[in-house]
C-alpha cells in the first residue's frame, strides 16, 4: 500500500508482514525508531504470535537471537554503530553457527569523537563477520529488502544485515508502497530450521572444534555466501514478479554500460549521483553509475563483467580503513584486477558530512580528467587540518585534534561574523 | 523463617561420623532423583572433567533433577567453560538433553531467548535451563544474569561456583575469596592471594530483584540440590540456584576431598545454604555441626599461607566472613536461643 512514511516506520511494517516470531529491541540512534515501531504494533497483536524483548544490552540482543532462532523462532533484531561494536561476539557467534537472523543497521559513524550520523563504519566493523550485507538505495528498497532477507538467510541458513544510511534513510518521509501481508506471504515460506533444539531430538550446539576441522568450517561459511550469490538475483526476481518492483539483486547498473567512467558506490549516495551523473552525460560526459547492492557476498565476477569496457573506476564510500584508504575500493580493486584501468578511491561522507551536488560534481569534474590523489578525500577542509597539524608540532601538550578542531572552526565562523 | 516444611518427612541423612547419605531411610518418594534407575544420566559418563570435580557432580544431579521436574522437556544453554568443554569434545558430546552453547557471557540471554521462542511457538511445555561457572556468571555474565532477572525471563540459572576462573588456568573472579592464591593473585609481596576487601554475593543480588526463587546448594548435600532444583523448576520466571563445587586442581585440594570440603565449607560458615522467594529469605540450612574455619583452609593449598605468623590478618578475616555469614543468615539458631 502506498504510504508517505518515515522509513524506520516502512521497515517496521515490512519486518511486521515478515511474520517475525521474536524481536530483541535495544535503543540506539538512528536505528530506535524501527524497533520502536514493531514494539507497538506486537503490544497491538498485529504481528501474531511474537514476543518483544526489551533487553539490557546490544549483546544481549544478539544473545537472546541466537536463543530463539536456534529454537527454530523467525527472529530479528536491530542496531547501529557503538551498538553493533557492542555486540560483536554475538554477531561472529551468529553467523558461525548458521542462524538465520535478520539485523537491520542504520548505518552511523563509529566514535570519538562521538558522533551519531550516517557513514559505513559499523557495518564495515563487521565486514568479515560472516553475515550476508545487502545495502539499500532508498526507503521502497529498505523495506522490500527486508522480505527478501528473510528469505535468504532461512535460505542458506546464515544472517543477514539489511544496511540503510542512518538518517538520511531512517529518518526520512518518502513514498513507499509497503510491503502487503498477501503478497509477503506468497514470497516468504514458514521458517524450517536447519537445526533445532527440540527435545524430541536432542542435538549439542556449539561445540568446540580445533585444528582438524576448523579450515573445513570456515570454507562452508565461505561455500554458503557463494551460494547466496545465485539465489539473490533469484529471490530478487520472484520478488519482482509478485511485488512488480525492482529491489534488491547483486548490483544494478544504471547507465554503467559503454561508459568511459564509472562511478561505484552503495546506499542512499546513490541517488545524488544519478542526478550528478545524469548532468555530466547531458554536458557530454560518458559517465555512468554502479550500485552495488549486495556487499557481501560480493559480486566479484558480476561486477568486473559489468565495468569489461570501463577506461577508469571512481569508487565513491563512506567509509575508511585507517592507514589504507577505501574499504569498498579495495574489493572493487580486487574484482577488477584483471583490467589494466585506474581504479581511484573516493572517501567522503564521514560522520554524516554533507554530500551534495555541487561537491559531487566538483570532485567528479577532476576524476574524469584523472586528476584524483589515491585516495581523495571528499570535502575535505585542508586549511583546518593544516592548521591543527601545526599546533601539534608547536605546543607541547596539544590535547585532543577532536576538541581542537571544534573550537578552531568556531573561531573562524565567529571571525567571519565579525567581519560582516 | 523455617528450616523444612512441614510435609517433609524428618529424617537424619547422614550416618555418624560418615559423609553416606541415607537414601534408604527415606520414603520412596523423597529418594533421590540419581537412586532412581530411571535417572536420566544428561550428563553422561566418558567425559573429560578432572577428579573429583565439583562442577561435573553437581551439573549432572542439577540437570538431571531438572529433567525429570520437567518431564524430560528440557532445553539447557551453558556457557563457555570447564563444564563446556569438558562435556563437549566433539564428535563426543556428554548430553542427551538440547544443548547449545554460544558465548562465555552470554547464557542468560540465549536462555532468554529459548524461553521467547518457546513462548511464541506455544511450547511452554519445555522449559529452560541455562548454566555456567562463577566467571561466566557473575563477572562477564552478569549484565546478561541481570537483565533475565529484571525482566522475569522463564529461566532457572544455575551458576557451579568454584571461585576462580578454572578452564583458563585459575585466575581470579570476583568470587574467589580473600586471601586464596589464584595465577592473579599470587602469593607475593605483603598482601599475598587475593584482596581483602572483594567480592560479592550474587545471590544477595539475585533477590535484589525480587525474582521468584533464590537458592544456595552445594555438592556435600546433594539431595538438598536436587530439592531445591525440584522447588525452583516449580516456579515460572526467573530463577536462580548457586551451587557450591570444589575444584581440586584450582584449590589444592584432593581430588578425594572434594565432598569433605564442601562440606567443611557449610560446617564453618564460609558458605551459607540459603533460600528466598520474591526477595525475601524464606529458609536457612542451619550448620549442625560448627567447625573452625581452620578447618576447611588446611585441606586447601590455595590458602596455605594464611597459616604464616606474618599473615594471621589473612585468617582473621576468613574467619570473620563465616562470622558474618552465621550472624547475617542465623546459622546457628541454637547458639543464639541459649546465649
Amino acid at each position: 500500500m502506498l504510504q508517505q512514511i518515515e522509513g524506520s516506520a516502512a521497515v517496521a511494517q515490512a519486518v511486521a508482514t515478515c511474520r517475525p516470531e521474536v524481536i530483541a529491541a535495544y535503543p540506539i540512534t538512528p536505528q530506535t525508531h524501527i524497533v520502536e515501531g514493531l514494539g507497538d504494533m506486537v503490544k497491538r497483536g498485529l504481528v501474531g504470535n511474537c514476543e518483544f524483548l526489551n533487553v539490557e544490552s546490544e549483546f544481549g540482543a544478539m544473545s537472546v537471537c541466537i536463543g530463539s532462532s536456534a529454537t527454530g523462532a523467525r527472529t530479528y533484531t536491530a542496531t547501529s554503530s557503538q551498538g553493533m561494536l557492542f555486540m560483536m561476539e554475538a554477531v561472529y557467534n551468529a553467523s558461525g553457527m548458521g542462524l538465520p537472523i535478520v539485523m537491520t543497521v542504520g548505518n552511523r559513524a563509529i566514535g570519538p569523537p562521538i558522533n551519531i550520523w550516517n557513514d559505513w563504519s559499523d557495518s564495515m566493523a563487521a565486514r568479515d563477520a560472516a553475515w550476508i550485507q545487502l545495502f539499500v538505495e532508498d526507503n521502497q528498497q529498505a523495506a522490500d529488502v527486508h522480505v527478501q532477507a528473510f528469505r535468504l538467510a532461512e535460505a542458506v541458513s546464515l544472517p543477514v544485515m539489511v544496511c540503510m544510511d542512518g538518517f538520511i534513510l531512517t529518518h526520512a518521509y518518502t513514498r513507499v508502497d509497503v510491503p502487503e501481508q498477501g503478497q509477503v506471504d506468497r514470497f516468504l515460506p514458514a521458517f524450517e530450521p536447519r537445526q533445532l533444539l527440540d527435545p524430541a531430538a536432542p542435538i549439542t550446539m556449539g561445540a568446540m572444534v580445533g585444528p582438524e576441522a576448523f579450515a573445513e568450517v570456515r570454507f562452508l561459511a565461505h561455500y554458503k555466501q557463494l551460494e547466496a550469490l545465485d539465489l539473490i538475483p533469484r529471490h530478487a526476481a520472484e520478488f519482482e514478479t509478485i511485488f512488480g518492483r525492482d529491489s534488491g539483486g547483486l548490483l544494478k547498473s544504471f547507465d554503467a554500460a559503454d561508459k568511459d567512467t564509472v562511478v561505484v558506490s552503495m546506499g542512499s549516495v546513490i541517488g545524488t549521483l544519478k542526478s550528478v551523473l545524469a548532468d555530466m552525460r547531458q554536458d557530454g560526459s560518458s559517465i555512468g553509475l554502479l550500485s552495488i547492492r549486495s556487499y557481501r557476498p560480493f559480486p566479484k565476477q558480476q561486477l568486473s563483467d559489468a565495468l569489461a569496457k570501463a577506461k577508469r573506476v571512481i569508487v565513491f564510500e563512506k567509509c575508511l580503513a585507517v592507514g589504507m584508504g577505501g574499504i569498498l575500493a579495495a574489493d572493487v580493486r580486487m574484482a577488477l584486477a584483471n583490467l589494466s584501468i585506474p581504479i581511484y578511491s573516493v572517501i567522503g561522507g564521514l560522520g554524516g558530512r554533507p554530500i551534495t551536488q555541487e561537491n559531487l560534481r566538483r570532485m567528479l569534474d577532476k576524476g574524469v580528467q584523472d586528476q584524483l590523489e589515491e585516495p581523495h578525500f571528499h570535502d575535505l577542509n585542508v586549511e583546518v587540518v593544516h592548521r591543527e597539524l601545526e599546533r601539534l608540532r608547536d605546543i607541547q601538550r596539544p590535547g585532543s585534534s577532536a576538541e581542537s578542531i571544534l573550537r578552531d572552526i568556531a573561531g573562524a565562523d565567529a571571525a567571519a561574523r565579525g567581519s560582516r | 523463617m523455617t528450616q523444612l516444611p512441614e510435609s517433609e518427612q524428618r529424617v537424619k541423612f547422614y550416618q555418624t561420623g560418615t559423609f553416606t547419605v541415607g537414601n534408604r531411610l527415606l520414603d520412596e518418594a523423597q529418594r533421590s532423583v540419581q537412586a532412581s534407575v530411571e535417572r536420566a544420566n544428561s550428563l553422561d559418563s566418558g567425559h573429560r572433567a578432572c577428579q573429583g570435580c565439583g562442577e561435573a557432580l553437581g551439573a549432572r544431579y542439577v540437570v538431571d533433577a531438572a529433567l525429570r521436574a520437567a518431564d524430560d522437556q528440557l532445553i539447557a544453554a551453558n556457557a563457555t567453560g570447564c563444564l563446556e568443554v569438558f562435556t563437549t569434545p566433539y564428535p563426543e558430546s556428554a548430553w542427551r538433553l538440547p544443548w547449545i552453547h554460544s558465548l562465555f557471557g552470554n547464557a542468560p540471554a540465549v536462555g532468554a531467548g529459548i524461553a521467547a521462542a518457546l513462548r511464541a511457538r506455544g511450547r511452554e511445555d519445555v522449559r529452560v535451563i541455562a548454566q555456567g561457572g562463577d566467571g561466566g556468571t557473575t563477572d562477564i555474565g552478569m549484565g546478561c544474569l541481570s537483565g533475565v532477572f529484571e525482566r522475569d525471563d522463564d529461566v532457572l540459572y544455575v551458576c557451579y561456583n568454584n571461585q576462580a576462573y578454572m578452564n583458563t588456568g585459575v585466575q581470579r573472579s570476583s568470587q574467589t575469596p580473600p586471601a586464596a592464591r589464584t595465577a592473579t593473585t599470587t602469593i607475593a609481596g605483603s598482601a599475598p592471594g587475593n584482596g581483602l576487601n572483594s567480592g560479592k554475593s550474587v545471590p544477595l543480588i539475585a533477590m535484589a530483584h525480587g525474582i521468584p526463587y533464590v537458592a544456595t546448594a552445594s555438592v556435600d548435600d546433594l539431595h538438598d540440590l536436587e530439592s531445591k532444583v525440584v522447588k525452583a523448576m516449580g516456579f515460572r520466571g526467573a530463577r536462580y540456584l548457586e551451587v557450591f563445587v570444589p575444584c581440586p586442581l584450582g584449590w589444592g585440594s584432593r581430588p578425594a576431598d572434594t565432598i569433605k570440603v564442601a562440606r567443611l565449607a557449610t560446617q564453618s560458615g564460609m558458605f551459607p545454604l540459603i533460600e528466598a522467594e520474591y526477595g525475601e529469605l524464606t529458609a536457612v540450612t542451619p550448620i549442625r555441626d560448627r567447625r573452625p574455619v581452620e578447618d576447611y583452609l588446611k585441606l586447601q593449598r590455595r590458602f596455605a599461607h594464611v597459616f604464616a605468623p606474618e599473615n594471621v590478618h589473612q585468617l582473621e578475616a576468613l574467619r570473620e566472613i563465616a562470622e558474618r555469614n552465621i550472624r547475617r543468615f542465623n546459622l546457628l539458631p541454637d547458639e543464639e536461643a541459649s546465649s
